[in-house]
Formats: structure tokens, sequence, C-alpha cells
């Protein structure tokens, strides 16, 4: 069982597989379960996601009213054609934004590594999908790639907003995708690693700061947040660039940075936006409370 | 390694918004109503910490009572658990409390019907995943994902010995095992992790052992 990213990379290199193998051949030890059970299990997962995103990208609204809707603005902004930035990234942002609506709104989602979070991996996915022209398989395999880095930040840091803020969730699931999505563009094991490591530090000291507790404000427009920063590390790692701060430390780093973050900026809706007199004012609103 | 599976992290599937206080809550409950075995009477929740704070946005009310209600973390029914749960006439009360917990997401769970009562203390790790950590008062570690046995027992030599001896008969293998008592030769528990679902047959095996008092289940 690989316990770290060094460990992980090491095991993909020495046995020439991609890190989606290394992460599916240790499921399937640890689990007794086939190849197949395996895979159709993930597969499974994959299903739920196109269909969260396809939901998203018909236009949802969440009890509270405070999220929905993004998405579908966003995708016909991209049938203009007059963006500013790029096609794949805006997609990659718009199915981002579409699995986190679909979720503040409480629909079926499959949290990558968390809810809160369940949009960066899928979006991005579903974005790169239609660049890389991926099989169903490694479809599958891009989930298990970005799972195995997930694995190592759940054992060695956190993957909980309550126990290391939003960098623990966003910041994982931005990073996780950034590697699958290097694997999935044919980079190597090592590479997977840089890009983790490159986006990590982006997404490090980011608070969890829920408008009135819910999973909606900022959770939905940092899901869009995470998607770009995960395609664009993952087009720099590709380009060669490595991380001075090897990813392991980066991991340990942000562990550290989530155990001396307040309180009051780890998902109790007492500090931040939350705290802000708008974010005060729509939870009174909402539900019908006063704020101190 | 508290994450042993890849689908702690690719999963689970679930109604949101929240992985840790929508689907973990609702895994907690079910937990409890797996051990307690039939749907209770009433039930009465505490939160502490961020469970506290924000169980209204988050859903881990209804979550939570939807996993006493036996629904899974990607029913569709726990949305509407509250009335399901008024419509068969169960008592419900929520507590917010100020007490430090060690983790943010912990909720006490308190249920019951004329027969009898329990209470457990369950603990959202994130991403879905969660830990009991107190079971009518015995201090345990369970995650809920695998199966496990929970044993009372008096606090006398040989009974672990006794149990052991009988899983290794039919072919068992325990992945976890830890035993905690309130007081020395007392009443004491045995928590029991396997790698597969356990027969009926063999609870009763069990059952029937020198110093055994009560023994349940948790299905995988």
């Amino acid at each position: 069982m690989f316990r770290n990213v060094t460990e992980l990379v090491q095991l993909a290199e020495s046995k020439g597989i991609k890190i989606a193998e290394v992460m599916i051949q240790q499921e399937m030890e640890v689990k007794e379960k086939s190849r197949e059970e395996v895979l159709s299990q993930m597969d499974k997962n994959l299903e739920v996601m196109e269909k969260a995103i396809e939901k998203g990208l018909a236009g949802v609204h969440s009890f509270s009213g405070l999220t929905g809707g993004d998405a579908v603005l966003l995708q016909k902004y991209i049938e203009k054609g007059q963006f500013l930035s790029g096609e794949i990234i805006l997609d990659a942002v718009s199915k981002a934004v579409a699995t986190n609506e679909v979720n503040a709104a409480m629909g079926t989602i499959c949290a990558t590594p968390t809810a809160g979070s369940a949009g960066v991996v899928p979006g991005t996915l579903f974005a790169v999908k239609n660049k890389l022209n991926p099989s169903r398989e490694q479809m599958i395999e891009f989930l298990f790639t970005a799972g195995a880095f997930g694995f190592v930040v759940a054992n060695n840091a956190s993957i909980s907003g309550a126990a290391g803020g939003c960098q623990a969730e966003v910041g994982s699931a931005s990073g996780m995708a950034a590697a699958a999505i290097v694997e999935m563009a044919g980079g190597t094991p090592k590479q997977s690693a840089e890009a983790m490591a490159i986006t990590l530090k982006n997404m490090l000291g980011l608070v969890c700061d829920p408008v009135a507790g819910l999973v909606e404000v900022p959770c939905v427009k940092r899901n869009a947040m995470g998607a770009s920063n995960a395609m664009i590390a993952a087009d720099m790692a590709l380009a060669g660039i490595t991380s001075r701060i090897p990813c392991d430390e980066v991991i340990d780093a942000m562990y550290k940075i989530g155990q001396n973050m307040p309180t009051a900026l780890k998902e109790t809706a007492l500090g931040g936006l939350a705290a802000t007199p708008t974010g005060k004012k729509l939870q009174e609103k909402i539900f019908g409370i006063s704020v101190k | 390694m508290k994450f042993k599976s890849v689908f702690d992290i690719i999963g689970p599937v679930m109604i949101g918004p929240s992985s840790s206080h929508t689907a973990g809550a609702a895994r907690i409950g079910k937990v409890a109503r797996s051990l307690f075995g039939r749907e209770p009477k009433w039930i009465s929740i505490s939160f502490y910490g961020s469970f506290a704070k924000t169980y209204k946005g988050h859903g881990t009310d209804v979550a939570i009572i939807g996993g006493i209600l036996d629904f899974d973390t990607f029913d569709e029914r726990i949305k509407s658990s509250l009335g399901i749960a008024h419509q068969s006439g169960i008592q419900i009360t929520f507590h917010e409390e100020d007490a430090v917990t060690d983790h943010p997401n912990t909720a006490r769970v308190k249920i019951g019907d004329d027969q009898g009562d329990l209470e457990l203390v369950g603990v959202s790790i994130g991403g879905g995943k969660i830990e009991i950590t107190e079971l009518n008062g015995f201090e345990l570690k369970l995650s809920g994902n695998h199966p496990a046995i929970l044993i009372a027992h008096n606090d006398k030599f040989g009974a672990i010995a006794a149990v052991a001896n009988l899983l290794a008969k039919h072919q068992i293998n325990i992945g976890h095992m830890e035993v905690s008592r309130k007081e020395k030769g007392k009443l004491a528990l045995m928590t029991i992790e396997v790698d597969q679902n356990i027969d009926d047959s063999v609870l009763n095996d069990i059952s029937i052992l020198p110093n055994i008092l009560q023994v349940t289940k948790i299905v995988d």
C-alpha cells in the first residue's frame, strides 16, 4: 500500500504502469475484488457524475435560492464564442459549477473527494474529454488516478473542510484533477505529481466560510476556480515545469496550515464570507433568525 | 491509515449538499438503526461543533433521521425524512451543544422504544466516512464500512478467547478487534470487524457462549 506520493510515483515507474493501474491493483487487493468488479463500481460513479452535469446544465436552483443557473449562463456565453480565456477551461468551469449546483439543490452527486468539492474532478474530466477523445475505460482510469492522489491527501492530511478548510476540499479536488488530466494527456507519473503540487500550492490557506453554513456560497464558485486551476497546473506540468517543493511536502504544509486555521474559518459559518454584513443578512433571511 | 479504499475518495454517491454533514450524518444514523435493529419510537440528537452550527444548512438533521429510517446516502427519501418520521409517529428532538469535542463534526444519537434504547456517538471525519466512538457508554472505534459484530459480555477470562475460537471454527477472519469495559470485572464490549457478512446462526452460537450477554451485528 502506498503511503505518499513519492511511493505512488515509484510504484508506477518501477512497474512501468499508470498511476490509475497502481490504484486499481491496490483496490483489488484491499477489497479482495476482481478487476471487473472494481472497474464497474467506478463506472457507476462516472455515470452519476455525467447525469449530475447534464442536470446542472439544464438548470437547477437550490432551496435557499442562493445558487443555481450559473452553469447555464456560462454555456450560453461559450456558445457566443466571444470568451477571453479558453473554451476547454470555460467548459470545465461550467461543468464543475453544474455539478455543484445540483449538489446544493440536494440532487444526487458523487463525492470527489467531498460533496462540496464534487464539481472539480468531473468538470475537468468531461471538458478534456472533448479534446482528448478518451475511451470509457480511460475515463474510468481518470477517476482512479484522481482517487490515488486524494487517497494520499486523505491519509496524510485531510479532505474535510471542518478539519482543514477549503484547501482540504477544493484544494485536494483540484490537485487530484490536475494529476488525472496530466495522465490522460499522456504525461508521466512524475508529471502528475508535479501538477498536483503546483495546484495545491495555489490553494494553500483557503478557508471554509460558507454563508449560512450552506454548501453554496462561495462553494459553487470555488469549484469553478478549482477546475480552472487544475487545467492550468496540468498544462504547466505537461510543459515540463516542476514544483520546487515536492508534492508530499506541499500536502504536509496544507495539513499544518489546516491545524493552525481558526475554527471560525473551518466550516462553522462564523467567519470569512459568512460573517460579512451581506453573509449575515442572507443567513437571517434564509433561517429567519437573527445572527450575532 | 484511516482511508483504505479509493471509493472513500471517489464516492460515495449521495444526496447533496455535504459529504461530511449530509452523507456522513446519514451513515451515523444508519449504524444506530442497524445496531438497534428496528425502527425506534423516539429519537434525540445532540449536535456538536460544526454540526451544531450548520446542521440546518447542510441538511444534517434530515440526513441523520434518514439514516435512522434505514435510508442509504443516495436515497432520495432523505430529503423528506422528517415528514416520513412524523407520519410514523416517531418523536424527534434536536439539541445544539456548546461543548468542545475532539472532532468538529460530532453527533450523539439516542434512540429507543418501549423495549429498550441505544446511545452512540458518531464522528464524520470527511468525505462521507464516519467513526463510531462511543456505544452505550463504551468507548470504541468502529468505521461502519465493514460488517461488524458487537458483543456485550461479562469482563471474565475466557470470554474473548471463546468468541475468537468460534469465529475461527467458522473460518471467519477478524479484521479489527477492540475490547472496552467501564469497570474491571463488570460489563464489557467486544467490537469485531470482519471481512464478510455473518450468518445469524453464528451469532446464535456466540450468544449461548458463557458470559455473553448480547450480540448485535452491522451488515456491510
